[in-house]
């Protein structure tokens, strides 16, 4: 193993210098407001610090592990956020192959292909390959009853929870001229900004969200906190430009389509929630419910952020 | 060694539960504590007390013994070693001729050397779309052998999906296990009321009772 970059060093101790901080604030917060725990929004808070403490270590040391790291990091979130997304959908007896299939050849190939950087495969295996294979083995069964809707949850849960996850590790792949060996601080830049957007548009909200933006879906989004937390979060990422090939401007711009997919990647996860009756979609982390609901965000900027990156900036 | 063997396949079988399930106990009607318990769960695959087992603090695991055919699991050395010496189950032979009695003297000599029994009144895996199978009587007699011991009802979710009967490769999909409230034998209770309202205890902790 090499020794990491100096910027990732750079990045991983700013990190870890947030973090401390939000930990003292939140335990001051708690012991002058809610001593006895009987504080909700502390309480909560202290879960999501907690919960962002085990996500950063997990995120240091794939970092730190290079291409390997990463991309076996992101494996395992994808099938623990495919295993989620399974759970909510109406499959059947006569899907048990294709799962079968999708969750032990699909989900390794994909990030296999993504090991060895095969760019050509891995942008289509699974819209092209896997979407006609796996309703051909359904098909064998001969279960007709609610087909098309067995097959389109299927194909949507590989889409979302594998194709686009796994173009977060896909970032370690491109040649930017220049750029060589610092890959990682792509990734380190997409949660970055993503994570904050979130943060941001939470704390936004709670001080001065008046007007609901979607309350069907999500009660909590409110349009001062998107329009406040977007702004910061693409400030934040214009102030990053110096951890990425960007200029300042071009950051702020990339910076800016991350938060918005961000955001509808949300509201449209909420959506499935509600169709689906659940307030959250597992229980992995506490305090932030399922992988998904910490996803949602990530998976449908990173493969947007990937092709604008690849376009501009790439030399293959 | 041996030793070490089993307790080597007891954590790999949880890791492996864990893996699959990412399962998460859910104490909603009564604490985990030390306390001496029956639990009866619904069964509709071989998995279901390995759920349990995982859901269980150690000190728990270790007092509590599922209750299990032993015409499936003393067949094969793998299977044998797993039931009875990883799981320490206590194995009834259901196809001996008096069956009934043997099989609650089995139960309640475990539950007097201080064991905690984890038991599946329905008697066999339910493959059918009925949430529960009509329970058999053996819950009845064992209730009113040691009416003293509370019985816990435990609802397994999802897991027939993981792996359907007939399925060998298991599909991981999130599990839940549901501790209800403790219930008794009440004096003189018949054994249609009392299995009727064990019955329905378990029944109103699967998720689809409670969905709208």
């Amino acid at each position: 193993m090499t020794m990491p970059h100096p910027d990732l060093v750079a990045v991983l101790a700013g990190l870890l210098a947030v973090l401390i901080v939000a930990s003292t604030i939140g335990y001051v917060l708690e012991r002058r407001l809610s001593p006895d725990g009987s504080n909700a929004v502390i309480e909560n808070l202290n879960h999501r610090i907690r919960a962002w403490w085990v996500m950063i270590v997990l995120m240091g040391l794939a970092l730190v592990g290079g291409r390997t790291g990463v991309t076996l990091l992101f494996a395992f979130c994808s099938f623990a956020a495919f295993r989620e997304f399974i759970t909510l959908t109406t499959t059947r007896r006569a899907d048990h192959w294709a799962l079968a299939v999708a969750f032990f050849i699909v989900l390794p190939v994909q990030y296999y292909l993504i090991w060895i950087g095969w760019y050509g495969l891995y942008s289509i295996f699974i819209p092209v390959y896997a979407f006609l294979l796996m309703p051909i083995i359904a098909a064998l069964r001969g279960d007709t009853d609610h087909f098309l809707v067995r097959i389109a949850e299927v194909q949507w849960a590989l889409m979302i929870c594998v194709f686009c996850i796994s173009h977060v590790p896909a970032l370690l792949t491109l040649e930017i001229p220049g750029f060589e060996g610092r890959n990682v601080l792509l990734i380190a830049y997409l949660v970055i900004v993503v994570q904050m957007s979130d943060v941001l548009q939470y704390v936004w909200g709670k001080l001065i969200g008046r007007t609901k933006i979607a309350p069907r879906l999500s009660p909590s989004k409110t349009v001062e906190g998107f329009v406040g937390g977007a702004l910061s979060a693409t400030a934040v990422g214009a102030g990053l430009s110096w951890m990425t090939p960007f200029t300042m401007f071009q950051s702020a711009f990339l910076s800016l389509v991350i938060v918005l997919m961000g955001f509808f990647g949300g509201l449209v996860m909420s959506a499935i929630k509600r169709d689906r009756g659940v307030k959250d979609w597992g229980h992995m982390i506490a305090g932030h419910g399922g992988f998904i609901d910490r996803l949602d965000s990530v998976v449908f900027s990173a493969p947007i952020f990937f092709h604008l990156v690849r376009y501009g900036w790439s030399a293959t | 060694m041996r030793e070490a063997g089993i307790s080597l396949a007891g954590t790999l079988i949880l890791l492996f539960a864990r893996f699959l399930t990412a399962v998460r106990g859910q104490w909603e009607g009564i604490a985990p504590t030390d306390e001496q318990r029956i639990y009866f769960a619904n069964h509709a695959s071989h998995g279901d007390f390995v759920l349990i087992w995982t859901v269980l603090p150690r000190r728990m695991r270790l007092a509590s013994r599922p209750v299990a055919g032993s015409d499936y699991w003393l067949k094969g050395r793998l299977r044998r070693f797993i039931g009875r010496d990883v799981f320490n189950a206590v194995l009834i032979d259901r196809t001996s001729p008096n069956r009934g009695s043997d099989a609650i003297g089995l139960m309640t000599d475990a539950l007097d050397a201080g064991s905690s029994l984890i038991v599946f009144p329905e008697g066999t895996r339910n493959a059918t779309q009925d949430p529960l199978l009509p329970f058999k009587s053996g819950l009845f007699h064992l209730a009113r052998a040691r009416p003293k011991v509370v019985l816990v009802p435990v609802w397994i979710d999802n897991l027939n999906r993981v792996m359907p009967k007939g399925e060998f490769v298991p599909i991981p999909l999130i599990c839940t296990v549901t501790f209800g409230a403790a219930l008794n034998i009440a004096e003189g209770e018949t054994k249609k009321d009392f299995l009727a309202r064990a019955q329905a205890a378990l029944l109103a902790l699967s998720p689809k009772a409670s969905a709208p």
